[in-house]
């Protein structure tokens, strides 16, 4: 049976997309999985991978051109098989395929994956990436699901809507979990088994054996705030008292839509330097530079001050369980893009310099998946390399704040009464008032710079 | 507050709203003399007189379309069916005339009207007598539809369809006649379009009206002895419909069983299970099961009878499907 290639839909606001260059000619033969074509959502540039085998028979799309998705791009069928009645019915009437993931479903649900229909990027994730999206992070997403083989009827996943919400909020792999209803359908007792017997996150287990350098100020630990738990519930939403919906309202008529207001503070860096000297005379490769250093260190005060790691919704302040750290990155040929640092505060130093590079290298050139640039709780601009001293970022609704990141430069302090050189950097907070108090920003920031300036911290 | 029967609560609300209102007439089969076929009537000839409570012809038809007439011309009218079986021949009035005039006439005629009566199954009635016909009105827009189920909603219900300016369907049962219950006294008025949660639970939500109510809540008691806690939803005015109160059951209970005494095919319960799909898709750990009444014409055997109607064992049974737990 004849396959269509359509323009898929790369993100909740994609409309239409650009056909940038076939990746295959008319008459070669293609396996599913191969990507066809390259195309460029308003977001990025992608792959639109083959659904199924056969010869690529009719392209459909030139290059250059800009359709609406669910647009048949081209047709890939047997050698001999007749596809004009295909060809001239989609080329007449595109509206028919309106929505492209019923279109493709219909027709392709052998080629889906087992857990492909009820995957989702990742929790919480407000782009819906489709069925093709998904089609082209298949060939990390089976290496996943591979250890436990799910409940799979004819390709689907057989889970009852609770269950699947349910292990969406708890950010469990719904293919992962056996179900034990009828057919091996997946019910809210297994979710609710799997979610009890989840192991303890890694942060958990940390100890309090850790003996402060004699260096360190005097002031006890911050007191920890609760475990990171990426199985726990997604977030937690608390009804808006009678008070907070008066600010809320107020703070709007000042400032619309988002009342801003900004903080800023100076921090040491001496330490910070002195870390990622050692570090990187540890390991040379890893090239661990000064803002991987502020992104764990933020990720640790978000958890400390989880208020500031917030967003706004209307009737109620959602306080997220995840610390996913956004990081402004500049696209080649201008416009930002803002990939994401998952559970940033559950990773080691190195894996988030690793990962915060790999992705800024792929969002400066447009490659990410619509799934890695959603989802962020907070977010992180940094200007510093680029010589500005200090900066208000705009906040990234819906989230709570956003903390912009000026340059590491020596520069004349006051030490003791006695005029030195210091390594100083300025951070500023763009809060969203609504969410955050001046008292609350404040002290997240201290946190943030007591962190910086006694890096050890980080090792707890 | 005090114990009547359901029969004995209707013909309150009558009496009480005859009081109130001289505009208000009652005209039917046996309504007068005969003090009404299961004697709801009773008493308000005698205090009433002639004028208001007026015996009829054997002539469903006509007498409806009296009614419709009576409305349109500054009454407000109560028919009453000897069965709601016999309001079949009055459908042409009942649909046509009862339910559109307000519309056609361009707002000029609201029709106050109540065509009330027992529906559903007796004792041996047979095939012709025993039928739940209740989706035929829900059926039909211009038409509000109620459903009793305890002899205080009986009341109260009535007393709202009586003073509300629209054609209300009031599907009352001659099993329902003689269970008692308290009632309050005097003004007594329940909204149209608000369900009764009759029991609560966590564990499913049993939807029921009418005498499939006490059906539920019989097998809601044997289940909260075996440790499940059923929420029975008793929606009371099937249209309009509360939908909202249906769906917050089972967005906490996460499982639906349906009961009705009608037959399957097109019964109200497949509006119900229409709502809740929609409306709470991702709250359902299971597909909604519905307990009917069997698809076949009502036998005349006693044996038969029982096998035909939702009964307890059936509602249980459907509890433990939702339940996974057999």
């Amino acid at each position: 049976m004849a396959v269509k290639v359509m323009m898929p839909k790369g993100s909740d606001t994609m409309t239409e997309g650009k056909v940038l260059k076939w990746l295959k000619n008319e008459g070669d033969a293609i396996s599913t999985g191969d990507a066809v074509v390259e195309i460029e959502t308003d977001k990025v540039n992608m792959e639109v991978e083959a659904m199924g085998s056969g010869v690529l028979r009719k392209i459909l799309v030139a290059p250059n051109k800009v359709v609406p998705v669910g647009e048949l791009l081209a047709v890939i069928g047997k050698a001999d098989e007749d596809i004009s009645a295909l060809v001239k019915t989609d080329g007449a009437g595109a509206g028919g395929v309106r929505s492209p993931e019923s279109g493709v479903r219909s027709q392709q649900p052998e080629v889906r994956s087992p857990g492909s229909g009820v995957r989702s990027p990742e929790p919480g994730v407000s782009t819906q990436p489709s069925v093709v999206a998904q089609g082209a992070s298949l060939s990390n997403s089976t290496q996943h699901l591979a250890p436990s083989p799910s409940p799979a009827v004819g390709g689907r996943v057989l889970a009852s809507p609770l269950a699947k919400r349910m292990a969406k909020e708890m950010g469990l792999e719904i293919a992962e979990i056996p179900g034990t209803g009828p057919n091996g359908r997946i019910i809210r007792q297994d979710v609710e088994r799997r979610a009890a017997m989840a192991p303890a996150p890694q942060a958990a287990a940390v100890g309090a054996v850790g003996v402060p350098a004699p260096s360190l100020p005097p002031a006890p630990l911050p007191p920890r705030r609760p475990a990171p738990s990426p199985t726990g519930p997604e977030f937690t939403d608390e009804p808006l008292s009678s008070m907070r919906k008066v600010i809320a309202t107020r703070l709007v008529q000042s400032k619309a839509p988002v009342p801003h207001f900004y903080l800023t503070i100076e921090v040491n860096m001496q330490r910070a330097k002195e870390l990622r000297e050692s570090a990187n005379l540890l390991d040379p490769e890893l090239k661990l530079s000064y803002n991987d250093i502020i992104l764990k260190a933020c990720a640790a005060a978000l958890r400390q001050n989880p208020e500031v790691n917030a967003s706004f919704q209307g009737e109620s302040i959602r306080y997220h369980h995840r610390v996913n750290l956004g990081m402004a990155v500049a696209t080649d040929g201008g416009g930002l893009i803002t990939p994401v640092l998952r559970n940033a505060d559950t990773k080691s130093l190195a894996e988030i310099s690793r990962e915060s590079k790999e992705l800024a290298g792929r969002a400066r050139t447009r490659k990410l998946l619509p799934e890695e640039y959603a989802g962020s709780t907070f977010s992180i601009s940094n200007l510093g390399m680029m010589g500005i001293d200090e900066f208000s970022a705009v906040i990234n609704p819906p989230e709570g704040a956003i903390l912009a990141v000026g340059a590491v430069a020596e520069k004349p302090v006051v030490v003791d009464g006695r005029v030195e050189a210091g390594l100083r950097c300025r951070l500023t907070l763009s809060c969203d008032h609504r969410v955050v108090d001046g008292a609350t920003g404040a002290t997240f920031l201290q946190s943030l710079k007591q962190i910086i300036e006694n890096p050890v911290y980080l090792a707890f | 507050m005090s114990i009547l029967t359901y029969r004995e609560a209707l013909n309150q609300a009558m009496r009480e709203e005859m009081h109130r209102d001289e505009n208000i007439v009652l005209m039917g089969e046996e309504v007068g003399f005969y003090n009404g076929a299961y004697k709801v009537s009773k008493g308000l000839l005698e205090e009433f007189g002639p004028m208001r409570v007026l015996d009829t012809p054997i002539t469903e038809l006509g007498f409806t379309g009296l009614g419709v007439g009576a409305a349109m011309s500054g009454l407000r009218p109560i028919v009453e069916m000897m069965t709601f079986n016999f309001s079949m021949l009055a459908l042409d009035q009942i649909v046509n005339s009862a339910a559109k005039m307000l519309y056609m006439s361009g707002g000029q005629f609201p029709i106050p009207l109540v065509v009330r009566g027992p529906g559903g199954a007796g004792h041996q009635l047979g095939a012709q007598h025993s039928q739940a016909l209740e989706a035929w009105f829900c059926h039909v827009p211009g038409l509000k539809v109620v459903a009793p189920a305890t002899p205080a909603d009986a009341k109260g219900l009535l007393k709202t369809s009586i003073r509300d300016n629209n054609p209300v369907v009031f599907i009352e049962s001659e099993v329902l006649y003689g269970t008692r219950g308290e009632v309050p006294e005097g003004e007594h008025l329940i909204p149209l379009g608000v369900a009764d949660i009759k029991r609560p639970g966590r564990d499913v939500t049993i939807v029921a009206h009418s005498k499939m109510v006490l059906v539920a809540l019989d097998a809601a008691a044997d289940l909260a002895s075996e440790g499940i806690e059923a929420e029975v939803v008793d929606p009371r005015t099937l249209r309009p419909l509360d939908t909202g109160a249906i769906v917050n059951s089972v967005k906490k209970t996460n499982r639906v069983v349906i009961v009705e005494e009608g037959w399957e095919y097109c019964g109200v319960g497949a509006q119900f299970v229409d709502v809740i799909q929609r409306s709470a898709f991702d709250y359902l750990d299971a597909p909604i099961l519905r307990v009917t009444g069997v698809d076949v014409p009502m036998p005349y055997a006693k044996n038969l009878e029982h096998l035909v109607q939702p009964d307890k064992a059936r509602v249980k049974d459907a509890v433990y499907r939702v339940l996974y737990r057999q």
